[in-house]
């Protein structure tokens, strides 16, 4: 698993790359109510908007880690938001994603980094 | 002697100290009211009205199915709202501090002059030699509104702030449009308050944030840097949302007038400098007042608001339809068609002419004040929100603790630090003490924001009740007494409510298939 | 002064409180240049006589609906408002309550939103309804921006029977909004054109009834057409009373209904403030502006209710929400639901019926005038009319004569080319003597 500065996580098999965002967001964002998550088919650079994940009071983006082209996307989070809070380096996944620049994956943080990274906010 | 002795006590038993349950869960005054739709004998209704003839000329059009509309008669009915008013708090009942609400008494003058038939029971679209009054007393609010503002013009139409802001850049964009000049880009504060962008990228514009300085204002510096070409306009509100009077303000107007902007004043700040200070001697270019806040306007539970909008010369000539001309004859004339002097005119906010209503209540209003009271509206105003700062400064951090602040006085939640409670925690303690809690978490660039609005229409005596309060909650967090405050408020009609459960399980009316109740997870 | 607490000596103490000498110490940061001495140039301050004189004088000038013959409609109805409603609405907990962020402390407030919602629902006959817009004509212009939110398509079909004020406000968004206005020439009963201009890149058609001329009309057809097609069906209403009588716009296939909820608790007031209503499928909700009112439970497990789904809202989203909108019509709205509770469905259906009524004694009256020619096929409380004259001129010359005779097209679209129509309502208020006057000075008119 790798992670970015902004906290989402991806997970690679293949050239797919499921992507969501880490136990800390979760836990910052507090109760989440509601997930937009992106339609499939939609291509996406590194760094571009892919969901939003919508709390009582905030909303807030969830940026693409990698570029490529939304194959799957969960939509069980329509009915069960929560999930996002229960497990969200797992069944809280938001989307899957073909991988067009594999080099992208490199240059992320894995969770030794991303651990250290957190000990300084 | 006769001894007469009516048998009942005169004094209270005042031995006993058990508070016994009520047998049927009623709470005294506080009475418990179902829904509407909760209720036997949905056939029943209030009104008497006369039978008609049915209706044997429309065929299929007309409504067989049952419409779903159950009715009261008119004691239930009257019961039902006093009964539900009750669970209401109000400025009636004490200070409401919230700031940037402007929450000050609601003069009862006001209601009773906008129910003058003469003012209610007119149509808008009544020949205009039959409603001259009216024509009137649009024509003086917007007098009042220009001299006080010292602009020349105002479109009156908006019927909320927002709806003004809407207007004040339409009227903006259409200026930059017929120079042939369109422009990408609007500057906003980042303390602004969420219309201001919502408003400026609604119209289209791409919106930049510009930086604060440590105390609190417009970073010029920031400004200048972003301000070019591209920049249609700057939206500032001043006093701004911290409270704080932009010194600089009229070299912010200079600046974005050099680069070809235009400067877009919120004006839901006002009530700090009405009848001291004009927009219009800042530079100015277009501001929207909240008739509901400066100009006390009932806020009745969330509206209706009216938020006409000034303009200076150079957008003077892109104002909505319609406004008030004056007649040769020395009468009035409302021109609702985009020929002669209104042929640039961007268009309409709205169907008909505007807020009557509000204008009638806070022309009473106006008029009520004069020149000289509107001034002491704002004096006061200031004095009441530096006087809760001086007298909390010990006990919470002001966010900007050098100099005064205007009509709203501004405090983070440092204080707070290590006594695990929350500015929201704080807030709903205070609801339990009697009072309405600030504003809370606005402006965003404040951690943990308390925003404290007095208004000048609050007497000393309920200041420094207010005050007290405060203070021994403060005191009471830095105790520890988390219990106070994570479970507050205990003693308001209702607990905390869950409001996750509200947006993860959203039930937005009432439905006829019994459904189960709602438990939180 | 009345309103101003504050005792001279409560200011000295205070300003000592604070640590300054004078109030002017606390306006230091406002620059010299813009400082102004002295008050502006107004009146000063007056006594409640003194503006009760002065305001009366002014609304002495105006002559009042209820004074006499009156006919006036598009868009504002003059209906009777039950006494109960204006004295409940001017109760302090609902005068000068705020905005319900505070649940706890606002479910006065609250569970009538919610009560309110269910009846917008009931009566549009559709799924969900937002706690109110500013207006009826604000909530059109939402409703376009809605649908092509929704299907994500740049064009939107006005028909020609929309009120042109609520085409006009509808334009002034769209015209920032990218959204490209298709808005159909007027017609009395012109909604059949609507299927004809519907297309692949239509987001939605937006259709009146009754319309501007009174037409009540049955939308199913277009309801059907625009779905295959793809777009969203947006039906407008402005007067509400009519779905005391005429099928509603769920019922016919409605994607979105809007309307003017005027009639209904809140008087003429010369045009505002007045109350929007907004419903729509409940697919649709999170897409819908304005506030929303919820269900919930407190900490104890009681049933409660909040403002929710507030993530739409630009306090929230900033620049990217739904709309900028942030109040709605609060004590309008309470207004319409007491007196839509006053009424019930019983009472709704009677006062749809005699509104029917009167209007159809007015079409019997003014149909026997010579030079009158009714346009309006079907209608409500409703219907236009040709005259052999210039509309507005005959209107000014029965005002004269103490008749306020209708609306004429022109003073809503002055371009248009119908000067000659003239848009007429009855109501329950309508007395059968009124007509009868109505009638007389119309048929004196025409042939002087």
């Amino acid at each position: 698993m790798r992670f970015t500065k902004d906290h989402e996580w991806i997970e690679v098999d293949g050239d797919i790359a499921t992507i969501g965002i880490t136990a800390y967001a979760a836990e910052q964002l507090g109760d989440v109510v509601f997930v937009e998550v992106p339609p499939v088919g939609k291509a996406v650079k590194q760094g571009d908007g892919l969901a939003v994940v919508e709390s009582v009071k905030a909303a807030s983006d969830v940026y693409a880690p990698i570029s490529g082209e939304v194959v799957e996307a969960n939509t069980a989070l329509g009915d069960a938001p929560e999930t996002v809070n229960a497990v969200p380096e797992t069944g809280g996944w938001f989307a899957k994603v073909k991988i067009s620049d594999p080099a992208q994956i490199e240059g992320l943080m894995d969770r030794a980094a991303y651990e250290q990274y957190l000990s300084t906010l | 002697m006769s001894m007469h002795n009516i048998g009942r006590p005169t004094r209270p038993d005042t031995a006993g100290d058990v508070t016994p349950a009520t047998l049927t869960g009623g709470r005294g005054l506080l009475q418990d009211e179902a829904l509407l739709f909760e209720r036997d004998g949905w056939d029943k209704t209030g009104v008497d009205l006369p039978e008609a003839a049915p209706a044997d000329d429309l065929g299929d059009l007309v409504r067989d199915e049952p419409i779903g509309l159950p009715g009261l008669s008119e004691p239930e009915a009257v019961r039902h709202y006093v009964r539900l008013s009750q669970k209401n708090h109000a400025i009636d009942l004490a200070l409401y501090p919230l700031g940037s609400c402007t929450m000050k008494h609601n003069p009862r003058l006001n209601e009773k002059m906008a129910r003058l038939p003469g003012f209610s029971d007119i149509h808008p679209l009544q020949p205009q030699s039959t409603v001259q009054g009216a024509l009137e007393l649009m024509d003086k609010l917007a007098h009042w509104l220009k001299t006080l503002t010292g602009m020349p013009a105002v479109a009156l139409s908006p019927k909320a702030g927002a709806h003004g802001e809407l207007c004040g850049l339409l009227a903006i964009r259409a200026a930059h449009e017929a120079r042939g000049d369109a422009r990408k880009t609007v500057l906003v504060p980042t303390s602004a308050h969420g219309t201001n962008p919502a408003t400026a990228a609604f119209v289209g514009y791409q919106v930049v944030e510009i930086a604060q300085t440590q105390d609190g204002r417009v970073d010029l510096a920031d400004l200048e840097a972003k301000l070019g070409a591209d920049v249609a306009a700057i939206m500032v509100t001043n006093p701004n949302t911290c409270g704080l009077f932009e010194r600089d303000v009229i070299e912010i107007a200079r600046l974005a007038h050099a680069a070809g902007a235009y400067f877009y004043c919120d004006g839901a700040n006002f009530n700090a400098i009405v009848g001291r200070v004009r927009p219009g001697d800042l530079g100015v270019d277009a501001m929207h007042i909240n008739l509901h806040k400066t100009f006390s306007t009932p806020h009745g539970g969330g509206g209706p608001g009216a938020g006409p909008v000034v303009l200076s010369e150079a957008l003077a000539a892109f104002a909505p339809a319609p406004w008030v001309t004056h007649t040769e004859e020395g009468g009035f004339h409302l021109l609702e068609h985009e020929v002669g002097e209104a042929a640039q005119a961007f268009g309409r906010m709205c169907a008909f002419h505007g807020q009557m209503g509000m204008y009638v209540r806070a022309y009473a209003y106006m008029r009520s004040h004069g020149a000289d009271g509107l001034r002491q509206v704002a004096e006061d105003a200031v004095l009441n929100a530096n006087y809760i700062k001086a007298r909390l400064s010990d006990v919470m951090s002001p966010a900007f603790p050098n100099g005064p602040c205007m009509h709203e006085a501004l405090f983070d939640d440092g204080w707070l630090e290590g006594t695990g409670i929350t500015t929201l925690d704080f807030a709903k303690a205070m609801i339990d003490e009697g009072f309405h809690p600030m504003t809370m978490y606005f402006p965003l660039v404040v951690h943990g924001a308390m925003l404290i609005e007095p208004t000048e229409t609050e007497s000393k005596q309920e200041l420094d009740r207010f005050i007290e309060a405060l203070r021994l909650l403060a005191q009471a967090a830095k105790d520890g007494d988390a219990e106070r405050f994570k479970g507050a408020p205990f003693h308001a009609p209702m607990r905390r409510l869950d409001e996750t459960l509200a947006a993860r399980k959203p039930r937005l009316r009432w439905r006829p298939v019994a459904a189960e109740p709602l438990a939180a997870e | 002064m009345r309103y101003l607490p504050l005792s001279p000596a409560d200011r000295v103490e205070m300003l000592g409180a604070i640590g300054v000498s004078s109030i002017d110490d606390l306006f230091v940061d406002v620059p010299a240049a813009a400082r102004r001495e002295g008050v502006v140039d107004l009146p000063l301050h007056a006594g409640e006589l003194e503006v009760e004189r002065e305001m009366s004088a002014m609304a002495a000038r105006n002559r009042t609906a209820g004074s006499g013959p009156f006919f006036c409609g598009a868009g504002a109805y003059r209906h009777h408002v039950p006494a109960t409603v204006d004295h409940i609405i001017q109760r302090s907990e609902f005068l000068t309550s705020y905005t319900p962020y505070q649940p706890e402390i606002a479910q006065g407030t609250l569970q009538v939103l919610f009560e309110f919602q269910t009846q917008v629902a009931a009566l549009t006959g559709m799924e969900v309804a937002n706690a109110s817009m500013y207006d009826g004509s604000t909530a059109c212009a939402e409703a376009v921006m809605m649908a092509q939110r929704v299907t994500r398509r740049p064009r939107a079909v006005m028909s020609g029977g929309v009120h042109p004020h609520y085409v006009e406000t509808t334009r002034t968004l769209a015209h920032v909004a990218g959204v490209d206005l298709v808005v159909l020439p007027p017609a009395v009963d012109g909604e059949a054109a609507v299927l004809e201009a519907i297309d692949a890149d239509t987001a939605c058609v937006v259709v009146q009834t009754p319309n501007v001329f009174g037409t009540a009309t049955d939308v199913t057809k277009i309801a059907q057409a625009a779905q295959a097609a793809g777009a969203l069906l947006v039906v407008v209403t402005t007067e509400v009373v009519s779905l005391g009588l005429l099928k509603s716009p769920g019922e016919m296939g409605a994607d979105i209904v809007v309307a003017e909820g005027q009639s209904i608790g809140n008087g003429l007031n010369f045009g505002g403030p007045y109350v929007g209503l907004f419903a729509a499928k409940e697919k649709f909700v999170r897409q819908m502006p304005g506030r929303l009112c919820g269900e919930t439970v407190d900490a104890e497990g009681r049933r409660g209710f909040v403002l929710t789904l507030s993530t739409r809202e630009q306090h929230i989203r900033r620049d990217k929400a739904t709309s900028n909108i942030c109040t709605n019509s609060g004590l309008c709205a309470l207004a319409f639901s007491i007196n839509m509770t006053l009424l019930g469905e019983v009472g709704l259906r009677k006062l749809a019926a005699l509104n029917h009524e009167r209007a159809r004694q007015l079409h019997k009256a003014l149909g026997k005038i010579k030079g009158v020619e009714i346009l309006t096929p079907r209608f409500f409380n409703e219907f236009a009319i040709r005259l052999p004259k210039n509309a507005a001129a005959m209107v000014e010359t029965l005002a004269g004569n103490g008749v306020i005779a209708g609306v004429p097209y022109s003073r809503l679209d002055h371009d248009a080319g119908l000067d000659d129509v003239l848009i007429v309502a009855a109501t329950e208020t309508t007395l059968p003597e009124d007509i009868a006057i109505f009638a007389h000075s119309l048929d004196r008119v025409i042939h002087a």
